[in-house]
């Protein structure tokens, strides 16, 4: 099974193209076989690769598979598939959680007129992801990299024929071209230096040596630190971090299975996912990790600031994914990669849930998203606000379920290193977490139904098709956390057992995993789970019950600019506005009209009215007039014989 | 034996030629620009008959002989064009003949 | 003598030549011209070339004045008016003739010096050696003036000829309305 290793990225490609070039002369029920068959083959032989892959019927500890040597002079990149520890966790959530939002997918998109489209381009996405998560060396990671980017452009944009939706497919490109570039930029230092791009080289080349990226230096940084932070940057474009995360929020636009996909549960952990491969050369910039976490954990904080104030219930999941991927970009900083990868997976578990069934209560409300026009729901849409339930416990970090779990990690390890004030915002922000996810339950589920009439009556639960997936995913948010029991409950954590493998350990460098007290342990457990709950008391008492929105226009009355700021999201778009886009606009506008029209194009005009001028004036001579031609013939003779005379 | 030197004739032909240039640039009639053509070619047949017995070449007085036939031809052709244009524009003024102009 | 007769027939020449240039009937025009051939093919037997003003005087005298003669008065061409601007205008005429006349007389004392020699015999003058040579040497430009003179003989029966779409006449004669300077100013004012 593991030869057909290939066929995981190739087999969504194939239902892409099939659904795309004929999808439109199908019958649905043929598009969706093949829109949702073609990722169910790709889970199930994910799946196969991965027995085989954990029984380990291989040499080494990772499975190499190469298609194709692509060779251009000095460069030769294969084509190649790596399938060990960390692709392993990766495939998995990818191909998993695909696959219940295709199916997702085709209860919610049963009235959608582009309906082939749809599948087309979320194939397409899989096979990138596929593509990005399998690669065996950063380019193609790169090429899925930019495939995600592409499906990500063309899905945001799905309803194009709206205003915004085009428009935030093109911010959510351009954004993240910026960070596409600086990706570039480290891959091409690292080739520089090494002449390959491959992990395995690469990786163990540099933790044998690592002076090899300690000591030449770019642009006055240490190799390392140089290469750590231009991914970074590239992260921070594709995962949403500050100060590139502004087009995540825009993307909602999309329809909400394609948020639950791209933009909660896969494409944004890419950059995560990247952090961890690299982890080797984090782990020998540590002014870059440090930078990293910082980032991770201001924007962990700002987002969730944020999320407390806003009404539309997937911006306020929108701001929670930025907020959940600044926790994992924390722990990726800290050196705690398996507690990054883990918040991956727990996250994509109840993440996803969370936006499929946000999806179940906008299609009930027929297209409202606003919560304040909910309420009550939760006697009309029992699955949904049970799975939505248990996805927001998961989320706001209350044990048993999967988001204690992982967050604990992290906020452990923040603790371990002794790095206090991480610990801190990360504390805070679990807090507001939970506190801003119980708001949008309260609003949207309890107290009274505050919509129009006929918005009442068209309240139903959702199909099968959706409902099911829900269920699972609200399963997978229990268990998923399971794998990784913190210390003081088990002795080893499977989960970054598991890793190990991957996780490298330069020489010279010792592992960042700090011991603690086991007194100490249980009270910073204890200390998390008091202000989740507290948080979600607040929330409850705020919003809770019947009291519904008063409580909270209260207190947006109480601090009335403080709200505002929070609701217009800091105003950040309107400063990148001002400060980025308009002056770039405004040079493109010169460059259009003044060099390219007045300039480039006058040239060319100028020259075709110079001709137009000589034909003009050649015109003269066709007088029609036999006498003039007469005359031009007459003065020809002359020229003629003077020629023969003197010439 | 002859006492007229041949230059006094190539003068005359030229004379003739130029007379002929004028005329064909300058009348409006059409049939008036043709007779001065075959002014001007009867000065070139004069000039070649003078360089025919200046050199002793019978040559010269040959190509006069072509020149006449086809002078002939040419005359009968353009006043057959003639008839024709007149036919279908009621007039040889050449200042209303203009139809290629532009 | 001989002088004489040249200083005559030139200054004839000369003068018919004028006339037909500029002179506004084209019949009188016509009539000046033969006078101007008359008088060249004088000349050409002053050459010592008697055939070729034989031929002038049949050809060009004979053949192509009568069908230019025939042409006008079938056409029924009258007067020219007076041609614009012909007043003022004349100086331009005159000018670029007195050029023409001036630059081409230059030319012949300037490149061929003053020609004095003037040797003549008498096989240049007999019409035997014109034959010969027209039957030896240049045969074949012979022919092809003859196919020459074919193809204009058809050429011109088919460029005279109307087109038969007309319902009245055989569509020789042109009809009476045709246009003239003076019809055509009668025309302008209404």
């Amino acid at each position: 099974m593991l030869e057909l290793l290939w066929l995981i990225p190739i087999l969504p490609l194939a239902g892409a193209a099939v659904n795309g070039l004929l999808g439109r002369r199908f019958p649905k029920a043929l598009v969706t076989a093949v829109g949702v068959g073609a990722p169910l083959l790709s889970l199930l032989v994910a799946l196969g690769c991965l027995w085989e892959f954990a029984k380990g019927s291989f040499p080494g500890d990772a499975y190499n598979l190469v298609l194709y040597a692509w060779t251009a002079g000095d460069l030769s990149i294969p084509v190649a598939f790596l399938l060990d520890h960390l692709s392993a966790v990766m495939l998995f959530i990818v191909t998993f959680v695909g696959f219940l939002i295709h199916v997702y997918s085709a209860g919610y998109m049963a009235h959608e007129e582009r309906y082939s489209r749809y599948f087309a381009y979320l194939n397409l996405f899989m096979s990138a992801m596929l593509l990005l998560v399998l690669g065996n060396n950063y380019l193609v990671m790169f090429v899925g990299w930019e495939g995600v980017g592409l499906c990500s452009y063309l899905l945001i944009g799905f309803y194009y024929d709206q205003r915004f939706p085009p428009y935030a497919g093109k911010k959510a490109f351009i954004v993240n071209r910026i960070g596409d570039f600086a990706f570039l930029v480290g891959m091409f230092a690292l080739f520089a230096n090494f002449g390959t791009l491959n992990y395995a080289d690469l990786f163990s080349r540099i933790s044998e040596q690592p002076g090899l990226v300690t000591g030449p230096t770019v642009m006055g940084l240490p190799l390392a630190s140089f290469v750590a932070l231009c991914f970074f940057v590239g992260a921070m474009g594709k995962s949403a971090q500050i100060p590139l995360y502004v087009w995540l929020p825009d993307a909602m636009a999309g329809p909400t299975p394609v948020s639950a996909l791209i933009h909660a549960a896969t494409m944004v952990t890419a950059g995560v996912y990247m952090v961890v491969r690299s982890n080797v050369i984090y782990q020998l910039a540590p002014g870059v990790s440090q930078f990293v976490a910082v980032i991770g954990a201001a924007t962990a904080i700002f987002a969730a600031t944020i999320a407390i104030a806003q009404t539309d219930i997937k911006k306020v999941l929108a701001y929670s994914t930025v907020s959940q991927l600044g926790y994992m970009f924390l722990a990726a900083g800290l050196g705690a990669y398996s507690a990054a990868l883990f918040h991956v997976l727990t996250h994509a578990f109840f993440k996803a849930l969370l936006f499929l069934a946000s999806g179940s209560v906008i299609h009930a409300m027929g297209g409202e998203q606003d919560m304040t026009k909910m309420g009550g729901l939760k006697k009309k849409l029992p699955s949904t606000f049970w799975t939505y339930l248990i996805g927001t416990i998961a989320i706001a970090g209350i044990p048993p379920l999967a988001g204690f779990f992982s967050k604990d990690e992290i906020l452990h390890a923040a603790a371990g290193n002794g790095q206090w004030v991480l610990w801190a915002v990360g504390l805070i922000t679990a807090g507001l977490t939970a506190f801003y996810m119980f708001r949008s339950v309260f609003l949207s589920f309890f107290g009274s139904f505050r919509g129009t009439h006929e918005q009442e009556h068209h309240l139903h639960e959702s199909p099968p098709s959706m409902t099911i997936p829900l269920w699972i995913l609200a399963a997978g948010s229990v268990v998923a956390g399971w794998i990784g029991l913190p210390k003081v409950i088990a002795e080893t954590n499977q989960f970054h057992r598991w890793l190990e493998p991957v996780l490298f350990h330069p020489a010279g460098r010792e592992a960042i995993e700090h011991e603690m007290g086991t007194g100490m342990e249980w009270a910073l457990i204890l200390i998390a789970v008091a202000v989740a709950v507290a948080g979600i008391l607040l929330a409850r008492s705020m919003y809770g019950g019947d009291s519904g929105l008063a409580n909270g226009r209260t207190w947006a009355e109480r601090f009335p600019v403080l709200h505002r700021v929070l609701v217009n999201k800091y105003y950040v778009d309107e400063i990148y506005d001002a400060l980025i886009v308009k002056p770039l606009a405004g040079l493109s506008r010169f460059f259009w009209k003044g060099v390219d029209t007045f300039i480039i194009d006058g040239t060319i005009h100028a020259g075709a009215y110079a001709t137009e001028l000589t034909g003009e004036f050649g015109r003269l001579s066709t007088t029609g007039n036999v006498r003039t031609y007469a005359l031009y013939f007459f003065l020809g003779v002359i020229l003629l014989g003077c020629w023969i005379a003197f010439g | 034996m002859s006492s007229v030197p041949i230059s006094w004739y190539l003068m005359l032909a030229a004379l003739l030629f130029a007379i002929g240039t004028v005329g064909a640039l300058t009348r409006r009639n059409g049939i008036s620009i043709f007779l001065s053509i075959e002014l001007m070619l009867n000065a070139a047949n004069l000039t070649l008959v003078a360089f025919s017995r200046q050199m002793g070449d019978r040559t010269g007085q040959l190509i006069v002989f072509f020149v006449m036939a086809v002078a002939a031809a040419e005359a009968a052709v353009g006043l057959a064009l003639f008839i024709a244009v007149f036919r279908a524009r009621r007039t040889i003024d050449i200042n209303r003949l203009n139809l290629m102009r532009g | 003598m001989e002088t004489f007769i040249f200083l005559i027939f030139a200054a004839l020449a000369v003068a018919s030549s004028l006339v037909v240039v500029m002179h506004r009937s084209p019949v009188y025009a016509t009539m000046s011209l033969v006078v101007t051939l008359f008088s060249v093919a004088v000349l050409f037997v002053l050459l010592g070339a008697p055939f070729l003003g034989t031929l002038q005087i049949l050809i060009y005298a004979g053949a192509i004045v009568v069908l230019f003669l025939f042409v006008i008065m079938l056409l029924n061409l009258q007067k020219e008016g007076e041609a614009a601007g012909r007043r003022r205008g004349q100086l331009w005429v005159a000018l670029p003739g007195a050029l023409i006349f001036i630059g081409m007389v230059g030319l012949v004392f300037w490149r061929a010096g003053a020609p004095d020699l003037q040797p003549l015999t008498e096989d240049l003058v007999s019409l035997k050696g014109l034959a010969t040579a027209l039957f030896t040497d240049y045969l074949l430009p012979f022919e092809i003036v003859g196919l020459l003179l074919l193809v204009a003989v058809i050429g011109a029966t088919v460029a005279a000829r109307k087109a038969p779409d007309a319902a009245d006449d055989s569509g020789v004669l042109p009809r009476e309305d045709f246009v003239t300077e003076e019809t055509a100013r009668k025309e302008a004012r209404p």
